[in-house]
């Protein structure tokens, strides 16, 4: 049973701002989430404050300079079998399609997806870990195969999300709304490194919303994909995988962007690997030299040095899909 | 419905409610269909105090009015007010999938949805797939594949496939093990599984029986 809150289901963005300006109060959207960490008591609610009344927080719908509008509360399906998303912004479509399962994905909001709590198992448990107010991060020093190999700092936990790093390959913005105002932050802005603040995952306050995502028109003879690689075909979290977005001129690579998952508290920028491929076609040894770079800096813990080789792999077959596709 | 059969209850190669009850009456799947066997008529609505809300909920075409706890889940309402209990809590945590009911056609896992955020929206069961005393074309198709073992996690497998052959009529081998991929089967029975979710969206196609 969960513990006890009360519920109210507000019909406007600006009732809702004003409940979440109550004590105790936490946003609703699918509630995957939220009912997990309510249920193993990882935080508590005096109120809940459903989302889904919000209409206008809901779909897809094309802006006039070729980019996009995601409402905080599209789901990962819709946004998996979306049209336009598949066509033009196909490594969301994939990240979106991988993550969790059917059920999950049908219920789980693209907001929500990037909101959502660390899955380490201590912060999960019955752990005080460093990120719930304690002193420690137990993973440094205990089970830590599925945990960061860079950006790690007091807390070595990695970033959950498939769309988070989709989004930010292809240079998403955050849209938050609060108390205070409305503001747009780059994706690139959008998450906190333990070094910066061990206590939170993003930059929105427990007051604020997000509203929407906006994507960019790609760039012309861009392509994007994202690769995931699990411990089984389905229904996992990610070992390690690639986000990348290329856009071409002939076959000379103009702009690129790699973003890693499953291996750092944040979805991990690779700018090393981007330099290597910007300038140059997508030849093998670009590739290779490419992937080999995505992953400079990496400190691995005691249990999972593997996941250097596994994300450089991400990479590597994230890139070569693309230049099969070119 | 396409999917339930138009053919006479005297058809051997059918399968009927009372006739599976006789013969797999242990399996968690005979359960599943029990449930519809309670009377739908929406129970008295509970005196509201301080933390209850009151709402009605639309399970299998029926309306219920009900006051719940905003903590409640859509799993333990179905469960203890209305006597559904084709779904099963399984893990309670969005993981095992035997929970799996449709909310508007798609599957959702009913352990993980507040019964509040479920107003207005049409709910469907696995009480909800039979027709009277037969069983639709998928359930009976689960019954020839033997496609379950110890059944406790059939009623969600079912409510899987369903939403699965919803949006997908003629699922490939692999969009079946990709649709399916939220539930678990502790038996493994995976394959045969599989195979009855094959078997019934070729007989649905072909609007035939098995």
């Amino acid at each position: 049973m969960l513990p006890t809150f009360t519920y109210v289901k507000p019909a406007s963005i600006g009732e809702a701002l004003r409940e979440l300006a109550t004590p105790g109060a936490r946003a609703h959207a699918g509630g995957t989430d939220l009912l997990g960490c309510l249920r193993d008591r990882v935080f508590t609610a005096q109120k809940i404050v459903s989302l889904n009344g919000l209409s206008e927080l809901h779909g897809v719908s094309d802006l006039q300079n070729g980019g996009l509008r995601i409402g905080a509360l599209t789901t990962l399906a819709e946004l998996a079998a979306h049209p336009v998303v598949l066509q033009r912004f196909t490594a969301l479509a994939k990240g979106a399609g991988a993550a969790a399962s059917p059920q999950l994905r049908n219920q789980g909001t693209v907001g929500g997806n990037l909101c959502q709590r660390p899955r380490c198992w201590y912060y999960r448990g019955d752990f005080p870990c460093a990120r719930k107010g304690g002193d420690t991060c137990f993973a440094k020093e205990g089970e830590n195969q599925l945990h960061a190999i860079l950006g790690g700092d007091v807390c070595v936990m990695v970033h959950p999300s498939d769309t988070a790093p989709t989004l930010m390959a292809l240079d998403a913005s955050v849209r938050i709304v609060g108390p205070r105002g409305a503001r747009t932050v780059p994706l690139d802005a959008f998450f906190v490194l333990p070094s910066k603040d061990y206590t939170r995952e993003t930059v929105v306050e427990p007051d604020e919303i997000v509203t929407e995502i906006i994507l960019p028109s790609p760039p012309a003879g861009a392509a994007s994909t994202y690769r995931k690689l699990r411990a089984r075909g389905a229904w996992d979290f990610a070992l390690s995988g690639a986000a990348v977005m290329i856009a071409r001129k002939g076959k000379t690579i103009q702009q690129a962007r790699v973003v890693l998952s499953g291996v750092a508290p944040v979805p991990w920028r690779a700018p090393a690997a981007e330099k290597e491929l910007v300038g140059h076609e997508l030849s093998e040894g670009v590739i290779a030299r490419a992937a080999e770079k995505a992953t400079v800096g990496a400190t691995p813990l005691s249990d999972n040095a593997y996941k250097v080789s596994l994300a450089r792999g991400a990479a590597m077959e994230a890139l070569s899909e693309l230049r099969g596709a070119g | 419905m396409s999917d339930r059969s138009h053919r006479g209850p005297g058809d051997d190669q059918r399968v009927s409610r009372r006739g599976f009850l006789t013969t797999a009456a242990t399996s968690a799947a005979a359960a599943a269909v029990v449930g519809a066997a309670v009377p739908a008529a929406a129970e008295p609505m509970r005196k509201a105090d301080s933390e209850t809300t009151h709402i009605v909920l639309n399970v299998n075409g029926r309306n219920y009015r009900l006051a719940v706890e905003p903590r409640e889940t859509l799993i333990a309402v179905l469960r203890e007010r209305m006597g559904l209990i084709g779904a099963k809590p399984g893990c309670e945590r969005g993981e095992c999938g035997a929970c799996t009911v449709l909310i508007d056609g798609t599957t959702r896992y009913s352990c993980m949805t507040l019964a509040v955020e479920a107003q207005g929206r049409a709910i469907t069961t696995i009480e909800g797939l039979a027709q009277g005393e037969e069983l639709s074309t998928l359930q009976q198709a689960f019954i020839h594949e033997d496609g379950f073992q110890c059944g406790f996690c059939t009623p969600g497998q079912v409510m899987a496939a369903e939403g699965l052959l919803r949006k997908n009529a003629s699922p490939s081998m692999d969009d079946i093990r990709l649709g399916m991929s939220g539930n678990l089967c502790r038996c493994g029975a995976y394959g045969h599984i599989f195979k009855a979710v094959q078997k019934a969206a070729a007989t649905r196609k072909s609007g035939g029986g098995l």
